[in-house]
């Protein structure tokens, strides 16, 4: 060691003869407190592990003193909230569905729990905020312009038995009338034309032709003559500018052409059991609520 | 002969990286094919130039190899400054999201930009002060020079490629999705065989020391190495889903991945993040001082104690999940046992200062140092807490980890790499002091409050989001949607920024200061005779 050790005080605990590029090293005890707490630390740990899960073993691990579970606590969390809020579910299920929303303790309860559902089970089509989503056909509930009806009663139809799902649900069919050879596509652009007309959008003039005509004769049954739509057969309002899929031409021209079907099932497709009348009716009593809802005449 | 071998294997490289090229099937591997064709492409032109070249001696003055710990110091002052300003964009990215720029999605986005930052901070300014720091002390404590030649340049040469070839795979989508742990398959690889060199040399050299017995740092530095090289191949294991591709496949499926994950998360902290770093305080901090270590028996038991504990405690980055109660419950209590073993490390650093407080006014390097190992001792007090598992339902996916994190990696990693750098370039350019001290008290106090003002806004935060994440009605439904949290953060996340902002500065003013130092220091007058051996 050609170089100098580190200068140290003199009375001091020795050192332990070592110098690493001068570096040498005390010999002092390890600091009591902190071996004492060391000490602590691993007894409490084994304490631990005996009270509670923690050993491995062939098939499962031990299950400590205590019997301490965590899918045994969150079971018993949900039992208790389902416990205390049972009576309020009743009420829930009892009342007039028009009435929900008067009754503040109710109304509470229902749009809490409305929310919560319609996050789980409705916002992945609907979205989040309920806006829908025009370039799959998911409608927005926020407007007051509804497919199957925006009262209270409609919207809890809808939701218990869906549409076009099964033989329960609503039904409506938009034809295909390009691919199923019932309109030519000029006629079709010819429809698409008039119905831009009567939305009140610029359309091309020249390609209107016989479209009104054509619009009388396969449209208007379900759309009605004015283009106002027929809830009872899920038939859309043409003349209010919100569109399901869009109203411009190229969009207009493949919903003549090849029809539509969305589909939505029951409950948003969770099972009776999770989504039961309660929770349905908290759903219909909250996207009510959110704007577009229609009062019950 | 070995040179020209040399020679055609870096032709041949290049050769099947240009193949690679052309065959590629993602950004990501055109990109990283054509990096690695011109970086060994220069390589090969290099040496073809220096083939009939006088070798120059090694330098006699020292005998030590300084020259790759002089270019580890200049790639960790430069990418520290790099992994700063990015965390300091991202934060206020989460503060302002409209710095998510439109025409930049998909490259400079927060999701690409954030593994840009904890990568360039832990692996590229990390890394390359751990490479650079091992390499400086292991020579001196061993009084021997670097083992195996030329391979130390392999090391940090390669060690550097990695970072690129990281950083690049990030700003172009390809990730593993794994935190820490996100470069894809042929990235690992290559970062396999340059550690396993980086072990090689260190070991080596470790092997021809003059000393008799191995130095406390390169305990914790081999320490670091080895478990390293294991935690890395363990936690990658992959398959490619093409040769030509950057995506591969996981080995490991649901909770086992999710374990394998945060067993090696959680030790690329407690090796890379503290063994690694606790290397270096046991180096500089009683050369800094000048004063011998506080305690030879305390450094024995608290090192064995932690390498073996820390190993066990990943599992409670998994509390309440799909993982079983037992393995929580054994990952809380190693984290618990943990404790004191950590800070075995922090009461060796700073009774090392015992004797020496008055060079506290003095000397703003030793203060960098104290505040490092305090806030060392902050943090290995915080963890263990955190990982109770009563208190994690609390803080678990909050701020307060990301809190948590930020004052052991700003205040331990950082300041303690700062008070190392201070240290280094002085003596590897040969200067008699650093440009200017007053500087470095700059530096010190916009660092240490940047650090402050970080810690404490992420605590508020993180406590404040955790209780509106749990906050529930009489009937049991969620008060607070999670926007309602977002928009409460905001004042808090600002706040966060001005901390990075002021962190940042302090480390440019580190790399101009270091800059001025080694190009207008004032030279030393005469250099001091070393216990090293001619080589």
């Amino acid at each position: 060691m050609s170089k100098q050790p580190i200068k140290k005080k003199k009375d001091e605990v020795e050192t332990t003869g070592h110098s690493w590029d001068g570096i040498e090293e005390y010999n002092n005890p390890m600091p009591r407190w902190w071996l004492w707490t060391f000490y602590a630390c691993v007894i409490w740990g084994l304490a631990y592990t005996v009270a509670y899960p923690a050993w491995p073993l062939v098939n499962g691990a031990t299950a400590g003193l205590l019997g301490k579970s965590t899918r045994a606590d969150v079971a018993a969390e949900i039992t208790r909230f389902e416990e205390a809020n049972a009576d309020i579910q009743q009420k829930l299920v009892d009342a007039e569905l028009t009435e929900i929303s008067a009754d503040p303790e109710l109304n509470s309860y229902a749009q809490n729990a409305g929310a919560a559902v319609f996050r789980t089970w409705c916002a992945q089509c609907h979205g989040a905020g309920a806006q829908g989503a025009q370039a799959a056909g998911y409608p927005s509930l926020l407007d007051d312009s509804w497919l199957w009806g925006g009262t209270i009663e409609e919207i809890h139809t809808t939701i218990s038995y869906g549409i076009r799902y099964d033989d329960d649900s609503r039904f409506g069919d938009m034809l295909a009338f390009g691919r199923d050879e019932l309109l030519s596509d000029e006629e079709i652009n010819q429809v698409v034309a008039y119905v831009q007309k009567i939305s009140s959008q610029e359309f091309d003039e020249a390609a209107l032709g016989d479209g009104e005509t054509l619009y009388m004769d396969n449209c208007a049954s379900c759309h009605m003559e004015d283009g106002t739509g027929e809830i009872t057969l899920g038939a859309p309002n043409l003349t209010d500018a919100i569109w399901l899929y869009g109203g411009d031409a190229d969009t207009l021209f493949e919903t003549i052409w090849g029809g539509r079907a969305g589909v939505m099932p029951p409950r948003g497709g969770a099972p009776a059991a999770v989504v039961d009348e309660a929770m349905i009716r908290a759903v219909a009593t909250y996207v009510h609520s959110l704007g577009g809802g229609v009062a019950t005449e | 002969m070995w040179d020209y071998a040399k020679v055609a294997a870096l032709g041949l490289l290049a050769l099947c990286a240009a193949i690679a090229a052309n065959y590629a099937r993602d950004a990501a591997y055109l990109v990283h094919a054509i990096i690695i064709m011109l970086a060994a492409g220069t390589a090969f032109v290099w040496s073809i130039r220096q083939l009939d070249e006088e070798k120059p001696a090694p330098d006699v003055a020292t005998g030590y190899m300084d020259d790759v710990v002089r270019y580890g110091v200049v790639a960790t002052t430069f990418w520290g400054v790099v992994g700063f300003l990015a965390g300091t964009f991202i934060a206020f990215q989460l503060a302002f999201p409209v710095l998510n720029f439109e025409w930049a999605q998909g490259y400079a986005n927060f999701g690409r930009l954030r593994p840009l930052h904890t990568s360039a901070v832990i692996f590229a300014f990390g890394g390359n002060a751990l490479i650079a720091t091992s390499f400086y002390i292991v020579q001196r404590t061993s009084a021997a020079r670097l083992w195996g030649g030329n391979l130390a340049w392999f090391v940090f040469w390669g060690y550097n490629l990695f970072i690129v070839l990281a950083a690049t795979g990030y700003l172009l989508g390809a990730t593993q999705s794994k935190e820490y742990a996100e470069p894809e398959w042929y990235v690992d690889l290559w970062l396999t065989v340059v550690w396993v060199a980086y072990l090689m040399v260190f070991l080596g050299t470790i092997l021809k020391r003059q000393e008799k017995h191995i130095y406390v740092a390169n305990w914790f530095f081999l320490s670091f190495i080895v478990t390293v090289a294991m935690l890395h191949i363990v936690n990658n294991l992959s398959i490619p889903v093409s040769i030509f591709g950057a995506k591969s496949v996981q080995v490991f499926a649901g909770v086992q991945d999710a374990m394998t994950q945060w067993w090696y998360g959680h030790n690329a902290v407690g090796f890379f993040l503290t063994a690694g770093f606790l290397g270096m305080m046991y180096y500089f901090v009683p050369k800094q001082a000048e004063r011998p270590v506080f305690s030879y028996k305390l450094s024995i038991i608290h090192f064995w104690a932690l390498i073996f504990l820390y190993i066990w405690a990943g599992p409670h980055h998994l509390h309440y999940t799909a993982l079983p109660d037992w393995a929580s419950t054994l990952g809380m209590v190693f984290s618990i046992m943990l404790w004191m073993p950590s800070w075995g490390g922090m009461i060796n650093g700073l009774m090392t200062l015992s004797g020496a407080w008055d060079k506290l006014r003095t000397d703003p390097i030793i203060r960098m140092m104290v505040v490092s190992v305090g806030f060392y001792g902050m943090s290995t007090f915080e963890g263990p807490m955190m990982s109770i598992k009563a208190v994690n339902s609390l803080s678990h996916y909050t701020d307060w980890t990301i809190g948590h994190v930020h004052s052991g990696a700003l205040g331990w990693n950082g300041m303690i790499t700062f008070g190392a750098l201070y240290f280094l370039v002085p003596k590897l350019w040969k200067r008699e002091r650093l440009y200017s001290m007053a500087a470095v008290n700059w530096h010190f106090w916009l660092a240490t409050i940047g650090i402050v003002l970080y810690a404490a806004s992420m605590w508020v935060t993180g406590i404040m989001e955790g209780l509106m994440w749990r906050e529930v009605d009489a009937n049991g439904f969620l008060v607070n949607s999670f926007a309602d949290t977002v928009a409460a953060k905001f004042p808090m996340y600002v706040v966060r920024g001005l901390g990075g902002v002021l962190y940042l500065a302090g480390a440019i003013i580190m790399a101009a200061n270091l800059y001025l130092t080694a190009t207008r220091g004032e030279p030393k007058a005469e250099i001091a005779a070393v216990a090293a051996p001619a080589e």
